[in-house]
């Protein structure tokens, strides 16, 4: 079993315990290269050799022998520039790739020079599907569609191993050799670097009233932060702060990191490891996160970014003290030494805090407290079991975010362009209006979930018989289809033609009673969410 | 398309002025000549009907039992006021035919749907020598090109004995008129047990096997007991099945569509078929090219589906005369 046999069995099942068995087949009998490398494009690790979408279309032009603007009509009814390719270059006769990806990464794409003669002789042999997972990988496109979580609960069912082992031993960074396969089998790969951190424990929403949670004395309750879930491992003296995507985001917030606080409170405990939320922080309250996004999209990080954004970490759990791992102790105990920690670091140290326990005698209370996280910059609540271990992912049933109402707005449907990959010849990604001082139409917002798929269908042939002009992808219709936009959050922003960005937009519901010129005016949005006079 | 030409299009369709007659009109009227039985192309309420004899017993089915419809063989030349016209075989399915008319020393050819791959099931393409060619252009890109079709059933097969090893049923949703018909000839003695079909299917299936079209053993799923756990079975269901409470009784199954469509994983994927096999009953891009060269024609005209592309590729590449029937005389071609 290789590779494409996995991702064509992927590909061919919509149902997640399918997925799982297609992926705990190939754990068990695949060659340990060949493991190696599909955990490492599962997880979005590419191989670094790649070609450009540009020369791969010349090649395919040439190959496939038909004009430039057919080749375009192609694509455009395809919709995936690497499934075009696929279908039009296929030889004759083609049969499906029958070697590991392995051996074709490491001998043919990784040491090569130029890459034609590999893509030439690929396309002499292997079938559509095959050849369509190959300019994937050459473009750096290639998307598995399977969940982190997923993926480990698969190789813990292949290699009888508790989740929680393989979960943490490819958490640091994975290397596609067979001997990371070995070693996390094994086990040897938990210990082996200082700043590893552990899985994350994630949250559900929580939909319904909260009273069916029990007595409010069983939960803990927190706000839920706007802000970079993380983590912060202090072990050997040295401080690592990871994000909850896994990426280790140290060097973006020196305050939390630098080589002098670890020195220091490593003194008194070896190891400690927080779970909690950078925020951007300033008069006793959050920033909101578009200043936070500076921290990260910034190439260097000079004294003006700094002082633009200063930052805390606000932690909500203690999962390491002292060589301890506290993950199976019940959060009330875990929080109980959590306390007696930031007790002892805050004062010298007012960066690091912890997130408050919120008091509240019963429900109703807490329901009305929440109706004003707006004003406080929070999204909500998290409320979290008191007894319950810290688990790993997405565990039903303990950790619950109650979030506040999304904003909303009434906006026109004026771009639509195709989506990718499953939607890829469906117009499902949409830009919308609302009305300037003038009258005229404003593009505010981008939206691509929201609509259900027969809704999606019925718009698609809508934009199909109204479209205006043709932007390469891109199609303006005629403004009259309008939608009620949810959003978490509305901030000034120099670089959309409204003047403001929409946090989170999303579609909420299509309003076919409502017409295009009473969509919602810009002035008005100022005025309600910027707190600012209309201009 | 000129005032003079020998086929023009009128509100009802493909019309020829000096026979008085139309080519599968969309509205009533005196004299319709039709290519083959499909509801997009076969339409009830005219006086009179003239279609191939194989497709009598389904477009009576189709257009009611009082319709008239005088049944033709190939190549049957009937005389109306100086034009010849006649039907050829188109490949589609059972019965299906091109148009021929003649007038003045002139040919004109319009193909109905068709397609140049085997089909045990009807009669193979005729190649109609012709100096203007109405052809569809269902599948007229280069992304579609078809593979054997008996590469395509033991797919189907290899699917169906996957499905009943892990105790599953397989749905395979098509077309009820000529793409069931076309599998199941496929299957013949290479099922170990009956084909289930949907109620939908059970009278067309029986008018194939009429005409003398052999096929793999049939049984109506309506016969199996209610409540009976079926397992391992493969079902053929119209594409409107899918998705619907019908699909219930099948329990642990997984569905698949047979269909030119299939050849773009997008277009798989997002109708939420487990498997798509690529099975079509239309000409691919090398199919119709090939055909567009074969007849000799002069002037093409390209009705149905990727119409522009086919127009441009025959004026740009072939340096022919041709063009597009009219953008809005026919949707997407269902398949």
């Amino acid at each position: 079993m290789n590779f494409f046999d996995l991702y064509r069995r992927l590909d061919q099942t919509q149902s997640t315990n399918d997925k799982l068995a297609a992926l705990v087949d190939f754990f068990a009998r695949a060659d340990a290269r060949e493991v190696a490398w599909a955990v490492a494009l599962v997880l979005g690790q590419l191989p670094p050799r790649r070609i450009s979408t540009k020369d791969l279309k010349a090649l395919a032009l040439r190959r496939a022998a038909v004009p430039g603007w057919l080749f375009e009509e192609s694509h455009a009814s395809v919709g995936d520039l690497a499934e075009t390719i696929a279908l039009l270059v296929e030889a004759p006769a083609p049969v499906p790739f029958d070697g590991l990806i392995a051996d074709f990464i490491e001998r043919e794409l990784l040491p090569a020079t130029d890459l034609t003669a590999a893509l030439e002789s690929a396309w002499d042999r292997w079938d559509a599907f095959s050849l369509f997972v190959l300019h994937k990988l050459l473009t750096g496109a290639l998307r598995v569609g399977v969940a982190k979580g997923l993926l480990v609960r698969a190789m813990a069912t292949a290699w009888s191993l508790p989740e929680v082992q393989v979960a943490q031993g490819i958490m640091a960074g994975w290397s596609p050799v067979a001997a990371s396969v070995e070693a996390l089998r094994t086990g040897a790969a938990v210990a082996s670097a200082w700043s590893t951190p552990m899985p994350f424990q994630l949250a559900s929403a929580l939909e319904g009233a909260p009273d069916a949670l029990g007595p409010l004395d069983d939960w803990q309750v927190e706000w839920k932060w706007d802000g970079i879930r993380a983590q912060w491992v202090l072990r050997e003296g040295q401080i690592a702060l990871w994000s909850r995507g896994e990426e280790l985001i140290t060097e973006r917030f020196p305050e939390l990191t630098h080589a002098a606080l670890a020195a220091e409170l490593s003194r008194a405990h070896a190891t400690v490891v927080l779970d909690g939320e950078v925020l951007g922080w300033r008069d006793d309250r959050p920033l909101p996160f578009q200043d936070l996004q500076t921290r990260i999209g910034r190439k260097t990080l000079n004294a003006k970014v700094l002082a633009a954004c200063p930052v805390r970490f606000l932690a909500y759990d203690l999962l390491e003290l002292d060589g301890a791992d506290l993950r199976a102790l019940p959060l009330s105990e875990r929080r109980a030494q959590l306390e007696a920690w930031v007790g002892a670091v805050h004062p010298g140290h007012p960066a690091l805090d912890r997130s408050p326990v919120v008091a509240a005698e019963g429900w109703a209370e807490l329901a009305a407290l929440r109706e004003s996280s707006r004003e406080r910059g929070v999204e909500g609540l998290m409320v979290k079991r008191k007894t319950a271990p810290y688990l790993h992912g997405r565990r039903r049933g303990d950790w619950w975010k109650w979030k506040v109402d999304p904003l909303t707005l009434d906006a026109v449907l004026v771009y639509a362009q195709a989506g990718r990959g499953k939607r890829s010849n469906l117009f499902t990604d949409y830009t919308f209006a609302v009305l300037d001082a003038d009258g005229a139409l404003v593009p505010v917002a981008k939206a691509y979930s929201g609509l259900d798929q027969k809704e999606i269908e019925t718009l698609d042939r809508w934009i199909r018989a109204h479209t205006r002009e043709r932007f390469g992808p891109v199609r303006s219709v005629e403004p009259f289809q309008v939608f009620e936009l949810a959003f978490e959050g509305i901030g000034p922003s120099p670089r959309h033609r409204a003047g403001v960005a929409l946090r989170f937009p999303r579609i909420l519901r299509w309003r076919h009673d409502k017409p295009a010129a009473e969509v919602d005016r810009l002035a008005d949005l100022r005025a309600r969410f910027l707190g600012g006079a209309p201009a | 398309m000129r005032p003079d030409d020998l086929v023009q299009l009128r509100p009802d369709g493909l019309y020829c002025p000096p026979a008085d007659l139309y080519i599968d009109p969309s509205g009533p009227v005196a004299r319709a000549w039709l290519t083959h039985a499909h509801a997009d192309h076969a339409r009830a309420g005219s006086t009179r009907y003239f279609a191939q004899r194989d497709a009598l017993a389904i477009l009576q089915h189709r257009l009611g039992a009082d319709a008239a419809i005088t049944p033709l063989a190939y190549g049957e030349v009937t005389e109306v006021d100086g034009v010849r016209v006649s039907l050829h075989p188109a490949g589609h399915i059972l019965g299906s035919a091109q148009v021929r008319v003649e007038y003045r020393g002139e040919v004109w050819v319009v193909t109905g749907d068709y397609k140049r791959d085997d089909d045990p099931t009807c009669a193979a393409f005729e190649v109609v020598p012709c100096d203007v060619l109405i052809t569809e252009a269902t599948f007229a890109l280069p992304v579609y090109r078809w593979r054997p079709p008996q590469e395509v059933v033991d797919e189907v097969l290899a699917w169906w004995q996957h499905c009943a090893a892990l105790g599953r049923n397989a749905v395979l949703c098509c077309y009820a008129l000529g793409k069931a018909q076309r599998v199941l000839a496929g299957l013949l003695g290479r099922a170990d047990r009956p084909v289930l079909l949907h109620g939908a299917m059970e009278p067309l299936v029986a008018a194939y096997r009429a005409a003398g079209v052999a096929l793999a053993e049939t049984a109506p799923v309506k016969e199996r007991a209610r409540g009976e756990k079926l397992a391992g079975e493969l079902i053929l269901a119209p594409p409107s099945a899918a998705g619907s409470t019908w699909m219930r009784r099948f329990g642990d199954c997984e569905v698949g569509f047979a269909s030119g469509w299939m050849q773009v994983r997008g277009d798989r994927r997002r109708k939420a078929y487990d498997r798509g096999f690529v099975l079509s009953d239309h000409a691919d891009w090398p199919g119709l090219l090939r055909t567009v060269a074969e007849t000799g024609a002069r002037r093409v005209i390209a009705t149905h589906g990727f119409s522009d592309p086919l127009a441009r590729y025959a004026r740009e590449a072939l340096g022919l005369d041709a063009e597009v029937l009219s953008a809005g005389y026919a949707g997407e071609e269902a398949e």
